[in-house]
């Protein structure tokens, strides 16, 4: 526990070290502004934040990746993935600490948008139960977009490569439930809508905690993080 | 020359710090290293000596657990590198080749995390980092951002996280490669000061650097050891070789051929020139083939250019038997 804890400070204070970490927060906080302000401006105000979430997710296809995209690539890059492999830290250990550290990012990105939330509830009278819901499914969708850039990035020495490829798997796992619309109808186009972030992430969006929906993100970012430990174990192969 | 490799026992006692059985590995078709056995006792300094592309590297990154070797097994302190990985980890300090650092790091800030992870109790690290910093020489420079060091200090700064946790076993992978001549004289001090207590393992292509540094050194060439020895034998045991370089003006084979039938020749070596080609012939220990020699060659209706004699140095066996051409 005390590694993965050395793991995880370690890249926190580099993030708030260099300008990525406050870069990054303020993008977030300015296009979910922009989000938010189109859900007050909703002619029929239902003081929802319906658009801020859905928006929030779109935000982090960009973000996530570029919190991401250093953490294993500039170890590959430096070379001090041998010392890193050769420290008595086991493999998962490392993932665990660098996943940890983005998640604390996320956490605080997130935080900072409680001021709109903050605006909402001083303004007018919000169900809080939708806004909940919303934060979980951002805070789940969050940590699933940042296990697939850990993996990008436990996959190529280049940072542009790993966040350029997890935007891709992002961008896909997002819009395919659009594509399985066109399909309509087979077994072929239910599984695809399955699979998509869009489809699972919807009822968050409204307000409705479904554990459907939940277990699939809790999946998806399992299974991204298993990939990472297996990637940075087959480094050793090289 | 094919040396003869000594088996080593089950008998060997005490127990050696470091056990390498037939290590092979294979990054690709070929093999990188292959059948290398080796025993470091406590307590030893042992150099590891080849050209590059010996495979030094490549048995370093076996011993401190980076990669798991193709075949073969490695103990350190009695844990088997690969089923015991942990264990091995906590007792080796490494100093990889390329000395990887975090750049946009401080020193101490390196230093605190590299001993956090090597699991140093955090009471102990504030006072082992300032002891590691004393002693590696980094007292003015413990404020400054890593990527800002020059060379010999990064170095410096590599041997400290090495030697941070108090490790059993030192290796350290071409520690004065890439660094001002001032820097080399400072690291091999302190490798010396390192290896008055620690087993150390170190790799090198210098061989006055080996034998200044190490007690043992064995030479490693093309993935095989082919000597193994105390600087001082290695030398000694040739030093009864009587060497006769000469340059001949002929083909090579048949040159080599003729050089071969002298009685008392033990080995011939050649290298090809332009037009004439350079011969390296050894004799028996007090056996002067001077006058065979000319003769043969002149019987051969070759050309003889010039001729030398002279007695080997450590150097020389080692030119010998790392750029030794197959004929
Ligand atoms: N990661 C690698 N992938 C493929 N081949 C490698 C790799 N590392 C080393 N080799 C090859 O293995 C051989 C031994 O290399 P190495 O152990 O680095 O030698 P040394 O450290 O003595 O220079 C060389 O032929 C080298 O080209
Ligand atoms: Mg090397």
């Amino acid at each position: 526990m005390r590694r993965i804890q050395a793991v995880a400070w370690k890249e926190i204070q580099v993030y708030f070290s260099s300008p990525m970490a406050y870069i990054v927060g303020l993008i977030f906080l300015g296009l979910t502004g922009f989000f938010f302000v189109r859900d007050l401006g909703d002619p029929f105000p239902e003081a929802s934040l319906e658009s801020f979430f859905q928006g929030a997710t779109l935000i982090l296809i960009l973000l996530a990746p570029t919190l991401t995209m250093r953490l294993l690539a500039e170890e590959r890059k430096l070379g001090t993935v041998e010392l890193l492999l050769t420290a008595p830290v086991r493999d998962w250990e490392v993932v665990a600490g660098k996943y940890l550290s983005v998640l604390v990012i996320l956490l605080a990105m997130m935080a900072m948008t409680g001021y709109y939330v903050l605006l909402l509830f001083v303004f007018a009278d919000p169900d809080p139960g939708p806004v909940y819901a919303g934060y979980l499914g951002l805070f789940l969708y969050g940590a699933a977009a940042l296990a697939i850039g850990l993996l990008t990035s436990a996959l190529t020495s280049n940072q542009i490569v790993s966040a350029v490829v997890a935007m891709g798997i992002l961008l896909v796992l997002y819009f395919t439930d659009f594509a399985a619309g066109a399909v309509k109808n087979t077994l072929g186009s239910r599984i695809i809508a399955e699979i998509s972030t869009k489809a699972h992430f919807d009822d968050f969006a409204l307000g409705v905690i479904d554990t459907k929906h939940v277990v699939y993100f809790i999946c998806l970012t399992a299974i991204f993080l298993f990939l990472t430990v297996r990637a940075l174990e087959a480094h050793r192969w090289k | 020359m094919a040396t003869e490799y000594r088996e080593y026992g089950a008998s060997t006692n005490p127990p050696a710090m470091i056990q390498v059985r037939d290590l092979t590995h294979y990054y690709g078709p070929r093999p990188a290293i292959e059948g290398v056995s080796f025993d470091v006792q406590k307590g030893e300094v042992l150099g590891f000596l080849g050209p590059n592309g010996a495979g030094k590297t490549t048995t370093m990154r076996i011993l401190t657990g980076f990669m798991p070797p193709t075949q073969g097994k490695v103990t350190i302190a009695g844990f088997d590198v690969v089923e015991q990985s942990l264990e091995v980890r906590k007792r080796v300090g490494y100093l990889p080749e390329t000395v990887p650092l975090y750049t946009e790091m401080t020193v101490t800030g390196y230093l605190k995390y590299m001993g956090s992870l090597r699991g140093v109790a955090p009471k102990r690290l504030p006072v082992r980092i300032g002891e590691v910093i004393e002693l590696c020489r980094l007292g003015d420079y413990r404020k400054t951002i890593i990527g800002k060091l020059s060379k010999g200090f990064r170095q410096r700064v590599g041997i400290a996280q090495a030697i941070l946790h108090e490790p059993e076993v030192l290796v350290l992978d071409e520690p004065t490669i890439g660094i001002d001549p001032i820097q080399v004289v400072e690291t091999r001090r302190l490798i010396q000061d390192l290896g008055r207590e620690q087993t150390v393992v170190l790799s090198s292509h210098i061989l006055p650097e080996v034998s200044m540094l190490c007690q043992r050194v064995l030479i490693i060439h093309q993935g095989h050891i082919v000597a193994e020895d105390t600087p001082q034998r290695l030398a000694q045991s040739l030093q009864g070789v009587e060497r006769i370089e000469l340059e001949v003006r002929g083909p090579i084979a048949p040159v080599t051929a003729a050089l071969r039938r002298i009685n008392g020749v033990t080995e011939v070596t050649a290298t090809p020139g332009r037009n004439r080609h350079t011969f390296v012939v050894q004799a028996r220990h007090g056996q002067d083939l001077r006058d065979e020699i000319s003769k043969a060659i002149i019987d051969g209706g070759w050309g003889l250019l010039s001729m030398q004699m002279s007695t080997m140095s450590l150097e020389d066996i080692f030119l010998r038997l790392t750029t030794k051409e197959e004929l």
